[in-house]
């Protein structure tokens, strides 16, 4: 196991070797995260993990992806999505054209949740996704839309709980073990990997999408990411955070309205 | 700071209001509570405990400083992580002993900043959660104490702790309430 001290010297390290900066990540979860990989990967010592980062740079990939955390799931809390539906959709159905950032999508379940909702509503049409992950194998994983049939009653109570209207099963091929999203969703969604630590504004987006990302940074990094955020919204455009996110104490706090507080959903106003 | 993290899943409800009852109201060291609990469940349970204490009790905000006269409640579907500068972070990785948040995600993370300087207890419950991350605590020189089995609604957890680890103390409620105000004087 590795402890708080020896994080910095890990952190030096990748930054050093390849350029990515783990500085303004919560300690916590960084610690934790290196210890599973270290755990998974059977690296018994720092030093091991030194060894690895420093002379195995075709492990790099595995290292980040186990680093960043790529867990969610289709549709995950309905609420949300609710309140998206009634306070965000009809909003945005009076643009032309719709331009929607899911930033940190990981394997691209909440990507494709979204996807299905404004083709219900008649948005997909006009709308472009730009889904983007500082993990290549994460975009990897979700351009190919795979995902195993395991929890999929759960996504579909939780897809009905967002009033979906048709059944989810519609949008996906399915054999035995595993299901794979339409294609008709692929082509309105580009993946692209994007550093919100390094990497600017890209597009400018009438709708942000990024849950339960900033929870794994620490407060300056939040600040500098939200301020991204701001950066790639049109005045009126909205930004849907996590349910324990909030723009509460960052500085782009007061040039936001709180559409709903429960769902931290808000929208730029200046 | 010295902080007490309390673990609990099945049969632990009742047993935490009965605990934060008996605490004796000059004491104020902060105390986390970890319950397995529904993931769609409202946030009734900081009322409910609430109710029951002199502490203001509150749902964990993520990067949110500890303080003393609070009891942190775990939310649901969130893992609880201590930062060193004694901040929370919130953390939406994979299920650990199927539980989200997961008792032994919390007893490690803390252990592994507070060292000598944390209590953790470990109440009812039907799974196995919390039994490595205590077998932590105790091995960083922190105190640990495991809910009589005989006594606890479903004594899986506990025993689970006690047979990974032979040397936490075993208590009846009474006790566990007794040790707390000692440690937290």
């Amino acid at each position: 196991m590795i402890e708080f001290d020896e994080l910095e010297e890990i952190v030096f390290i990748i930054k050093k070797q390849y350029g990515y900066d783990f500085e303004g990540y919560s300690r916590a979860s960084f610690l934790r995260r290196i210890n599973r990989y270290m755990e998974l990967s059977g690296l018994a010592t720092t030093v091991h993990l030194k060894n690895e980062l420093i002379n195995n740079p075709e492990n790099f990939n595995a290292f980040i992806n186990e680093i960043v955390v790529n867990v969610s799931e289709f549709f995950r809390d309905p609420d949300f999505f609710k309140s998206l539906i009634a306070n965000v959709f009809t909003y945005l159905a009076s643009y032309p054209k719709i331009n929607v950032w899911s930033a940190g999508c990981s394997y691209g379940e909440e990507t494709y949740s979204l996807a299905i909702l404004f083709k219900e509503m008649d948005l997909l049409q006009k709308s472009r996704i730009y889904a983007t992950d500082i993990s290549t194998n994460a975009l990897d994983k979700s351009k190919k839309g795979i995902y195993s049939n395991k929890d999929f009653k759960e996504y579909s109570n939780n897809y009905f709980s967002c009033g979906g209207k048709e059944s989810l099963n519609q949008y996906f091929v399915s054999d035995g073990q595993k299901s794979i999203i339409n294609s008709e969703f692929k082509k309105d969604i580009l993946f692209s990997r994007h550093n919100l630590v390094t990497d600017g504004v890209f597009k400018e987006c009438q709708l942000v999408l990024c849950r339960n990302v900033l929870i794994y940074f620490d407060e300056e990094l939040q600040n500098k990411v939200l301020k991204l955020f701001y950066d790639s919204l049109p005045v009126h455009g909205f930004l849907a955070l996590g349910n324990k996110e909030t723009l509460r104490f960052s500085e782009v706090q007061d040039k936001f309205k709180i559409i709903d507080s429960r769902e931290k959903i808000y929208q730029k106003i200046k | 700071m010295k902080m007490i993290i309390i673990g609990g899943s099945a049969g632990s409800f009742n047993v935490i209001l009965s605990i934060l009852k008996e605490l004796d109201a000059d004491i104020s060291m902060p105390i986390v509570i970890v319950l397995h609990r529904l993931k769609k469940a409202k946030a009734i349970l900081e009322d409910c405990l609430q109710t029951q204490s002199h502490y203001i009790v509150k749902e964990v905000e993520d990067k949110e400083f500890a303080k003393a006269g609070y009891i942190y409640t775990a939310p649901s579907d969130y893992h609880v992580l201590l930062n060193e500068n004694l901040s929370f972070s919130l953390d939406t990785s994979e299920e650990v002993n199927y539980s989200r948040p997961s008792i032994d995600v919390s007893f490690e993370s803390f252990s592994c900043v507070l060292k000598e300087n944390c209590c953790g207890i470990l109440l009812s419950g039907a799974n196995q959660d919390g039994a490595i991350g205590l077998k932590m605590i105790a091995e960083n020189g922190g105190e640990t104490i495991v809910q009589d089995g005989d006594e606890a609604e479903f004594a899986t957890m506990p025993r689970a702790a006690i047979e990974l680890y032979k040397k936490h103390t075993v208590y009846k409620l009474k006790d566990i309430v007794k040790k707390m105000n000692n440690y937290a004087k």
